[in-house]
């Protein structure tokens, strides 16, 4: 069970990379995508916020998460 | 009613945008058009890059179309904006709204531009000379 996992502006740079896959063992939901990235990456708890998007939806933190799953890491946007 | 929203990687061009939006059963035609500005708190910018979550940046350009239509009743709303690397005075982002009437349009326009600002996955990155930001990343 995989999810897909994007990242964009400093997201990207915290990953070093665009893109990844990550194996869905021991997450079921969005919340614990995010403790992953933290525990992992302590750069995400730098940010003012970061938020996770499922299938280019904002969803909420209790959201289940399932495989083949696109997840986006949307760090403060800025466009405009 | 009309929806036009676009994402690119080229130069935007404002009567492109007006022309998406003229009817005439509107009075009143709102635009804005957002640039790069030189400095940011006194320290000068040299260039932009923008970059996108393009399929959902365009999905919540268009929910923000489809609240504005509902909200104020517009007859047309137009949202373009720019991917890459941007020069100091380019375009970033042109919205353009057309209504019945002129405080409908005015509303609606800022409304536009306020949200998309708040919701809609696009990144910014300025580079100044000694480094560069990318910009609401840091508290």
């Amino acid at each position: 069970m995989e999810i897909k996992l994007l990242a964009f502006g400093i997201a990207r740079d915290i990953l070093h990379q665009q893109e990844m896959t990550m194996d869905l063992n021991g997450i079921s939901s969005v919340a614990d995508v995010k403790r992953f990235l933290v525990a992992k990456y302590p750069d995400f708890e730098k940010l003012k916020s970061f938020s996770l998007a499922v299938n280019c939806n904002y969803v909420a933190d209790d959201q289940l998460v399932k495989d083949g799953d696109e997840i986006v890491i949307i760090p403060p946007v800025s466009g405009g | 009613m009309a929806i036009k929203i676009q994402i690119k990687d080229q130069a935007l061009d404002p009567s492109t945008c007006i022309g998406a939006v003229q009817d005439q059963a509107c009075g009143g035609l709102a635009l804005f058009i957002g640039t790069v500005r030189d400095q940011t708190r006194g320290r000068p910018v040299q260039h932009l890059e923008f970059e996108a979550y393009e399929p959902m940046a365009l999905s919540e350009m268009e929910k923000i179309g489809k609240q504005i239509t509902e909200r104020w009743a517009a007859n047309h709303v137009c949202i373009h904006h720019r991917t890459g690397r941007l020069q100091l005075g380019d375009i970033a982002v042109i919205i353009a709204v057309s209504t019945p009437h002129r405080k409908e349009a005015f509303e609606a326009c800022q409304y536009a531009i306020d949200t998309l600002k708040e919701t809609v996955p696009i990144w910014k990155k300025e580079i100044f000379e000694d480094g560069e930001v990318w910009v609401a990343a840091h508290p």
